[in-house]
């Protein structure tokens, strides 16, 4: 049974890290349907850790904490499961498979989501008429389906791509992955518009990034600091835009000040 | 959190799903080699004298020979004295004249396997030799290929029939002195197919010849031998089964393909013999000789092999380009899983001017399985503006196998040009990430991403074979990965 107004994900006092190296020590975050949080840091404080936890990657222990995505236990869950749950990660760096068709790659992926969904599978007339609805939002040629998947992309292909099959897919939990590295700033208007038009009343995004102009087009409702494996401060737009103009160290030191 | 590489374990055992063995009395020769036996083989068949001879000079040419020793791969020695070399279901009475005739339980059998020797059905385009241990128990379409000039049988009657064709050609392309095991077959062995397409025909459908091991400690020692005479074009197809068997079998085959002005061969491969258990028990030795002689001018041998089973391969098919302006293809697609060992390649050799060559080789190693990719390119001082293109990958899947590549290159004339590219790359837990995040689970991500890495060769075989291609591709790779 779903509670009227239930988080989509819950994050409670997270502690995890690789190889025995502590990375995240003791997140907290709430995430309801219709929000927009963005999560920067500094670089090595936990932001992709994050990410890859959340998604399932291998190679990191949880050692204390839980993470509840519509009230279950995320962190039980195989990835494929996570996913078909409606968990979209778009990838910092997405992956090349050469020789696998973009078009085929989406249709299987999708299809899984829909069988778990208690829906029919689309056959390939039904599917290509959706992609090319979708594909709009991207601005994306025809002859991307053909190509095989993230293979000879540029930079910023690829992250198109990533943000194209999250519009496939439709989740209900976006995290993307700093999104914004490596694009020029028509490339940036252009995926950020495609995550714009992806948002609605029950779905939620986050947002990682180290720097503030991705949040220029994308804009939050929350903004999180990572530091130092926890998240040191939340409050709204503004405080991106205190990040840019003062630095990371500022907040850092002033929270020491405070502690 | 349950990892991907625990998922990947649970499909630690795959299913070969043609380990079965047919009931079926068989007549076979007692186990071990000699002179005697040779004669036996000879006589069973009611060769002509110069077969005999030819058998018999192969033998003694044999006997001074030494197992090869360089291949990449490791195994106790084989007893040649404990192998049987012949064995054939029994008949009644005469050899049965029509497919009606042939006994309902090995037309079963080749059901079983896909293969149904009717020509209606799945597989209603195309010709079947069914060669099952040392005999071929039926063909399927004669009629009709006969009808275009086409021959298509088994090597047995060829020589009853054709004697004059296979006095021609035969030992031609690989000649009894050729390597051991390529004398050892010329000595042994008992039946095979025989392809002859006469001048200016288009061969009217695929021809194909399916192999068969059923009997126990028997090898099968099968030669086929193909000709396209001038501007003729043929198309055809080999695929090979096993029961599964503690033991291992011996299967040392020699294939001859002659390609005169302008003609074309292709020839295609899905080997899928018994691999052995995943402790390395059992499965076939494939110890082969495959050659291709483009002896006309514009001709064209182009050899595609999917290999997916078998304990040991150890196999070369390869091209002379003789004729000016020949063209000689290899792609091939070599997978181990478990303890599996290959060793397979080309060779190329240009002789004629203008001869081009193109080798695409796709290695795909998984569990402790070792696979080698060996291949000479070899440009003679005639091979005026020869051309070669060899592009070699090796796939790791999991941490445990390995992967090599032997190329050898040998260079006698400035005006030609190589190139040879390779890649070994490690089946990424990023891919298999990537998709698992997409919704597809680690098993579909694995076939996936080989079948991509495949698809340059894939798409050389026809369509029927293709599909069936991926597929047991996919089975194969079923507990790779861990």
């Amino acid at each position: 049974m779903k509670l009227l107004n239930q988080p989509i994900l819950e994050i409670k006092d997270l502690h995890a890290g690789v190889e025995g190296k502590k990375i995240l020590q003791g997140v907290n975050l709430v995430i309801r349907p219709g929000e927009v949080h963005a999560i920067m840091g500094p670089n090595g404080s936990g932001k992709s850790t994050l990410a890859a936890i959340l998604a399932g990657r291998e190679g990191y222990d949880v050692t204390a904490g839980e993470v509840l995505y519509e009230g279950k236990d995320l962190l039980e869950l195989d990835p494929e499961i996570r996913a078909r749950e409606g968990v979209f990660l778009a990838f910092q760096y997405p992956v090349e498979i050469p020789g696998v068709n973009s078009t085929y790659f989406l249709k299987a992926a999708l299809n899984e989501v829909r069988k778990h969904r208690g829906l029919t599978e689309l056959d390939a007339v039904e599917f290509l008429a959706l992609v090319k609805e979708k594909m709009k939002i991207l601005a994306l040629r025809e002859d991307f389906l053909k190509r095989p998947v993230n293979e000879g992309f540029s930079g910023g292909e690829k992250k198109r791509n990533e943000i194209f099959q999250m519009a496939v897919l439709e989740p209900k939990l976006a995290v993307l992955d700093e999104t914004d590295s490596g694009l020029d700033i028509d490339a940036l208007r252009i995926v950020a518009e495609g995550v714009n038009k992806l948002k609605h009343a029950d779905n939620a995004q986050l947002v990682i990034t180290h720097y503030q102009r991705l949040l220029d087009y994308i804009i939050p409702d929350f903004v999180h600091v990572l530091a130092d494996g926890r998240i040191a401060r939340t409050g709204d737009r503004k405080l991106a835009l205190e990040l840019e103009e003062k630095g990371y160290d500022w907040l850092l030191k002033h929270e020491l000040a405070s502690a | 959190m349950s990892t991907a590489t625990d998922t990947i374990d649970e499909f630690v055992q795959s299913d070969y799903k043609y380990g079965f063995v047919t009931d079926v009395e068989s007549e076979s020769a007692p186990p071990g080699l000699n002179e005697d036996i040779i004669r036996l083989i000879s006589a069973k068949k009611n060769e002509p004298q110069f077969m005999l001879d030819w058998r018999l000079k192969a033998y003694r040419h044999w006997l001074t020979m030494k197992e090869p020793a360089w291949p990449q791969v490791k195994y106790p020695p084989v007893d040649f004295q404990a192998t049987i070399y012949y064995s054939a279901p029994k008949q009644r009475g005469d050899a049965p004249k029509s497919l009606d005739e042939v006994d309902p339980k090995l037309l079963e059998t080749y059901e079983k396997l896909g293969i149904p020797l009717r020509e209606r059905g799945r597989l209603a385009g195309v010709a079947v030799d069914a060669v099952f241990d040392s005999v071929s128990v039926g063909t399927t379409f004669k009629a009709q290929l006969a009808e275009k000039g086409v021959l298509f049988c088994s090597f047995t009657e060829a020589v009853q029939e054709h004697p004059e064709l296979v006095k021609k050609y035969l030992g031609t392309v690989v000649p009894h002195t050729d390597n051991f095991y390529a004398a050892l077959n010329s000595a042994v062995f008992s039946d095979g197919s025989f392809c002859f397409i006469p001048k200016g025909v288009r061969c009217p459908m695929e021809l194909s010849t399916y192999f068969r091991i059923n009997a126990a400690k028997t090898g099968q020692f099968e030669r086929t031998l193909i000709v396209a005479e001038e501007g003729s074009h043929v198309s055809y197809l080999e695929g090979c089964t096993a029961p599964m068997r503690d033991e291992n079998q011996l299967h040392a085959a020699v294939v001859e393909l002659t390609a005169l002005d302008n003609a074309e061969i292709k020839y295609s491969t899905v080997q899928n013999w018994y691999p052995g258990d995943a402790e390395g028990r059992g499965g076939i030795y494939n110890f082969v000789t495959k050659r291709g002689l483009c002896k006309g001018r514009n001709s064209k041998i182009s050899w595609t092999q999917v290999e997916t089973g078998s304990a040991i391969t150890w196999k070369y098919p390869s091209c002379i380009l003789q004729g000016d302006n020949s063209v000689g293809e290899f792609y091939s697609v070599a997978l181990t899983n478990h303890r599996q060992q290959a060793d397979t390649g080309t060779k190329m050799v240009h002789i004629g001017k203008n001869t081009s060559s193109t080798i695409i080789s796709k290695g795909i190693s998984a569990g402790r399985g070792q696979n080698s990719y060996r291949g000479l390119v070899k440009i003679q001082k005639s091979a005026e503006n020869a051309r070669n293109f060899s592009q070699c990958d090796s796939m790791l899947i999991g941490s445990k196998c390995g992967a090599h590549t032997f190329p050898y290159i040998e260079v006698k004339n400035t005006t030609s040009r190589v190139e040879h590219e390779a890649t070994t790359s490690k089946i990424g837990e990023d891919q298999i990430f990537y998709c698992n995040q997409r919704g597809l689970s680690t098993q579909d991500a694995v076939n996936m991403i080989v079948n991509g890495y495949c698809k340059e060769v894939f798409k050389q075989l026809p369509m029927e074979f293709a599909v069936e291609a991926q597929k047991l591709l996919g089975v194969s790779l079923e507990g790779s990965v861990g």
